[in-house]
């Protein structure tokens, strides 16, 4: 809109002079068409390969094993009253809502650590403390997987110079359970340091001066200045690796693969068992889709957050 | 912090002064060892796998003795590794694919995200947040429709499957951090461009691909990493080793029957993760900018 005023306006005055007033006319109708094939290719992409197989998912979800009948809802029926499903929805929840609470403090935690050291020395230990974020997630495992090893673990050595008995870290339910949270952290507690860095950066320098004059404490900085400056950020970070969390597939894949005894699925490592692994595919597509109301939820929630935000910038 | 805060009120200004000096240093103090102890943390694993890597296995098989550190290095693994020609058809099949999409990629984002920011057309607002709402769903949900459709074409088994299905995993993000990008160039250089007689497509070659250059090096890089790093998609469509990518390469064909060559896996999957690690060592300014974009520019 803001666009077209100005391309109106100026028109008249520059066109005696430069370009005869046809040209700038015709552009602005063929305007709307060349931007419809500029995003063609999107639209093909976001229709095709996001929005058809969401909705095919829906369908799928809605056949036999066999994919020869229309069995309605049965596939949802089924898995509710499967216990190990019932097991997969809790441990997807307590998995993501640990992972991404303790992502989140040591996150913010970290990034306060950055902020106060002299910014010469920032870059170098940014640098380092990001590694696990850039390392695919599915390697790294497997260097975890190695160090959670039973016979061989070299976590447990270093705990037994402590005198801590050995932990049989993917041989037990909960310490299984545990190992998949630890690796998540590991990997994705950098992001939201750097997140949350880059949101300290643009507190403005004036609001700590004049919290400073009132004789605020390091707490009521943090409290009344820092906090409500990053609201936007922490929230927006926190909804989105919620989703990316929630999803998960390659730690857990790697780690336990779903053991000891089915109880460390997810959500996304139970849709692949039941649908491709076991060949149940509408089957697998339906325990995928129990995952849709939450991430729609947690969407809208960054949606308006990411508005908010867009808005306070441009105010 | 409270603590220490409600007396230094009460005292002189002398003091208050000095109690400030000691808590900065305090403070640095504190941000130092935090520093070192989560740097200990976020290396060790990387760290151990590189030490694996350099045992050999009579040495991995040692008991006894510090794990963390290596006595006589050696080679031998990597070396192992790189005459494997499963492995070296696992990088080249990575590379094809990152490669091939990182293309495909830029070609579909820079114009949509072109037109979407300048070209303002009827429900060009709705797409826009399309494309963030396309960002959010994970592939976890749509590995199985989507192994349906591959499967009818014909691709399963082929990395040409992996070319069609990893822009769903690159392309909104990398259009909606090019948006934020392309909308912060000032619009006097649209005009000055019009002016001067400039079409829409030279407008967007001649002036906002270079002004936004720095914008487009982030999202290279980031398609480049998660196209490198995907997961989801080759574990589902691809079964057969000679056309696997390294991350689902590394995982299930290194690893076979009870005793593992952990020398020879660690160095395979330290190589493979090689390549974004090197990315990232030498730009990663740009590699934070991307990663950062998405929600501080919107």
């Amino acid at each position: 809109m803001a666009s077209d005023a100005t391309i109106a306006h100026a028109a008249p005055v520059i066109a005696p002079r430069a370009t005869p007033p046809t040209t700038l006319q015709k552009m602005a109708r063929r305007r709307s068409t060349i931007a419809f094939l500029l995003t063609l290719p999107l639209l093909a992409v976001i229709g095709g390969l996001v929005a058809w197989p969401a909705a095919y998912a829906i369908y799928l979800s809605t056949l036999n094993r066999r994919m020869t009948a229309f069995i309605g809802l049965e596939n949802y029926a089924i898995l509710l009253e499967n216990d190990t499903f019932r097991m997969v929805i809790w441990q997807s929840c307590f998995f993501a809502i640990t992972a991404v609470i303790l992502k989140a403090l040591i996150g913010f935690w970290l990034a306060h650590m950055l902020h106060h050291i002299p910014s010469k020395g920032q870059r170098v230990w940014r640098g380092m403390l990001l590694v696990p974020w850039v390392i695919p997630p599915a390697l790294s495992t497997l260097g975890w997987w190695w160090m959670f090893e039973p016979s061989y673990s070299s976590i447990n050595w270093l705990l037994a110079i402590f005198s801590v008995p050995p932990v049989p870290w993917l041989g037990e339910m909960w310490w299984a359970r545990i190992s998949v949270i630890i690796v998540n952290v590991w990997y994705g507690a950098p992001f939201f340091m750097i997140m949350y860095l880059a949101a300290l950066k643009s507190v403005p320098d004036q609001l700590y001066e004049a919290a400073d004059i009132d004789g605020a404490t390091g707490w009521q900085r943090l409290r009344y200045v820092t906090l409500p400056m990053m609201r936007n950020i922490i929230s927006i970070t926190v909804l989105f690796s919620l989703i990316v969390t929630f999803a998960n597939y390659d730690i857990v894949r790697v780690l336990t693969n779903g053991g000891p005894r089915d109880l460390t699925h997810v959500f996304a490592s139970y849709a692949f068992q039941v649908g491709v692994l076991s060949g149940n595919i509408p089957r697998g597509a339906a325990v995928s889709l129990f995952m849709f109301p939450l991430l729609a939820v947690i969407a809208f929630f960054v949606l308006r957050g990411i508005n908010e935000r867009t808005k306070e910038i441009g105010a | 912090m409270s603590a220490t805060a409600a007396p230094r009120a009460g005292h002189g200004l002398f003091h208050k002064a000095g109690s400030l000096r000691a808590e900065r240093r305090w403070a640095l103090w504190s941000a130092y060892v935090s520093l070192v102890i989560a740097a200990i943390v976020m290396l060790a694993p990387p760290f151990y796998m590189l030490i694996t890597a350099l045992k050999t296995s009579a040495e991995i098989a040692d008991l006894n003795g510090n794990p963390w550190i290596v006595r006589d290095p050696t080679l031998e693994n990597f070396a192992a590794i790189l005459g494997n020609e499963m492995f070296r058809g696992f990088f080249w099949n990575s590379i094809l694919v990152t490669l091939l999409v990182v293309v495909v990629t830029m070609l579909i984002s820079i114009p949509a995200a072109f037109a979407l920011s300048r070209m303002r057309f009827w429900g060009s607002q709705w797409l826009a947040t399309g494309v963030f709402l396309t960002y959010l769903v994970p592939d976890t949900l749509l590995f199985i429709p989507l192994y349906q459709i591959v499967g009818g074409l014909g691709l399963l088994n082929s990395i040409w499957g992996l070319v069609l299905v990893y822009p769903t995993l690159t392309v909104p993000f990398c259009t909606w951090i090019m948006i934020g990008y392309f909308a912060s160039i000032p619009k006097e250089l649209d005009e000055a461009a019009l002016i001067d007689g400039a079409g829409w497509l030279q407008m967007l070659w001649r002036i906002f691909i270079p002004v936004a250059l720095p914008g487009i090096i982030a999202a290279t890089i980031f398609a480049f990493t998660v196209s490198w790093a995907a997961f989801v998609y080759p574990t589902a469509f691809i079964t057969r080793p000679d056309e696997m990518p390294l991350t689902i390469g590394v995982v299930s064909q290194l690893i076979r029957g009870d005793t593992f060559a952990w020398g020879q896996l660690m160095a395979g999957a330290l190589l493979a993760a090689l390549p974004p690690v090197v990315v990232y060592a030498f730009l990663m300014d740009y590699y934070v900018a991307g990663l950062t974009a998405g929600a501080t520019k919107g």
